[in-house]
């Protein structure tokens, strides 16, 4: 086997605790999710208009993912792909 | 030349009167006016402040019902004044209002504008679909052209029920095509997981003795702590949590499981499912606590 580096296992105990603090649900997630990418995208504070928001994203690789995408299909539209969604505690890249 | 012009403010969503009178005016500038709306502006309130004092800023007054006292220029003052206090998403979300109420009545319609409006939801909805199905399949390279072809038309004809049900309840805070994607993005990303997975065995057999063996084989190179913490949480899996906590935290959380692919598994939803995942993380928190281990200590070092 091969042994997990330190990333590896701060990743891991990462995935089975989870976010600290408050978070949203995944129906609350995607409910808030196209305003939250328009704000971040128009670089207004998203985090602070949408509170729980990025804790969830940090604990769902799903909604995480589903963020990334409405970004980078934003961000072509827009002519400058957008690839810097960023990863999540929570990645699983499912 | 007019006729055209006509056709592209129209296009955009100018009143017809507002249209007719800004195409007639040579002075106005076509693209500025297109571009103001397509980052995010009403028309009218892009008419008001590209237009030329005149007849246009005086149809844009008159379209809107302004006060009738108002002169274009005093209009356009004020106009500009209301556009340098409005924030973007302010503005964003009124554009979003219309742009629903104006969905909503084409879809609610009947005959030929109805299935005018259902083509162009189609089109949104296929684009992001299509968008998300190649982006993920590089990561599929066995799936066919034809078959991400099929899974994204069914995909964007997933999130066009979701969208025609949610419509009427939409609350608003984005643009109406910002809106439309994330069902589309969404469906597509659920039916691509799901067909990754489709073929395998879903792993949810609490295998946390291999935790604690991984965490304990890297004991003797103790330099982070975080075999110890790894083989606490192993206990903790198996002795803290409950049944379906530990079936859930183990398939999502330790083999990677898609909690898309799991929820249909155990024949629920992702909503609920994530629920079950964020009460089982809460009891291993609460296991490390009181085996005197935090959790920020073991969060990766920026």
């Amino acid at each position: 086997m091969t042994a997990p580096s330190s990333h590896d296992r701060y990743r891991l105990i990462a995935r089975l605790t989870g976010p600290v603090g408050p978070e949203l649900s995944c129906d609350e997630c995607f409910e808030a999710l196209d305003r939250y990418v328009e704000l971040e995208l128009a670089g207004g504070d998203a985090d602070a208009a949408i509170p729980g928001m990025r804790a969830h994203l940090e604990g769902c690789s799903a909604c995480a993912e589903d963020r990334r995408s409405l970004r980078a299909l934003l961000g072509s539209e827009a002519g400058s792909s957008d690839g810097s969604g960023g990863k999540t505690t929570g990645e699983c890249d499912a | 030349m007019t006729a055209w012009r006509i056709d592209r403010l129209r296009d955009a969503g100018f009143p017809a009167r507002l249209a007719e009178v800004l195409a007639r005016d040579t002075k106005c500038d076509l693209h500025a006016l297109l571009d103001l709306v397509d980052r995010g502006y009403s028309p009218e309130l892009a008419a008001r402040s590209t237009a030329p004092a005149g007849r246009a800023r005086s149809a844009v007054t008159t379209s809107n019902g302004g006060p009738a006292n108002w002169t274009a220029d005093t209009c356009a003052t004020r106009v500009d004044r209301a556009l340098i206090a409005t924030s973007r998403s302010s503005v964003t979300a009124a554009r979003g209002e219309q742009e629903t109420r104006s969905w909503i009545e084409r879809l609610s319609a009947t005959g030929a504008e109805r299935d005018v409006a259902l083509v162009e939801l189609h089109v949104l909805l296929s684009r992001a679909a299509r968008f998300e199905v190649n982006r993920r399949r590089t990561r599929s390279p066995q799936m066919s052209r034809s078959d991400g072809d099929d899974l994204a038309h069914q995909s964007a004809e997933d999130a066009r029920i979701a969208v025609l049900r949610t419509l009427h309840a939409r609350k608003v805070g984005s643009r109406f095509r910002t809106w439309t994607y994330k069902f589309a993005l969404y469906e597509a990303a659920v039916n691509m997981r799901k067909r990754a997975w489709q073929e395998r065995e879903i792993p949810i057999n609490a295998e946390s003795g291999l935790l604690a063996a991984e965490g304990h084989q890297h004991v003797a190179e103790r330099s982070d702590d975080t075999a110890d913490t790894l083989a606490a949480l192993s206990e903790a899996i198996d002795g803290e949590l409950s049944p379906h906590q530990r079936e859930v935290v183990v398939a999502i959380a330790l083999n990677g499981v898609p909690i898309d692919v799991l929820a249909e598994w155990f024949n629920t939803t992702r909503g609920a499912l994530y629920e079950t995942l964020r009460d089982g993380r809460q009891r291993l928190r609460a296991a490390l606590h009181t085996r005197g281990r935090g959790i920020d200590e073991h969060r990766e070092p920026a």
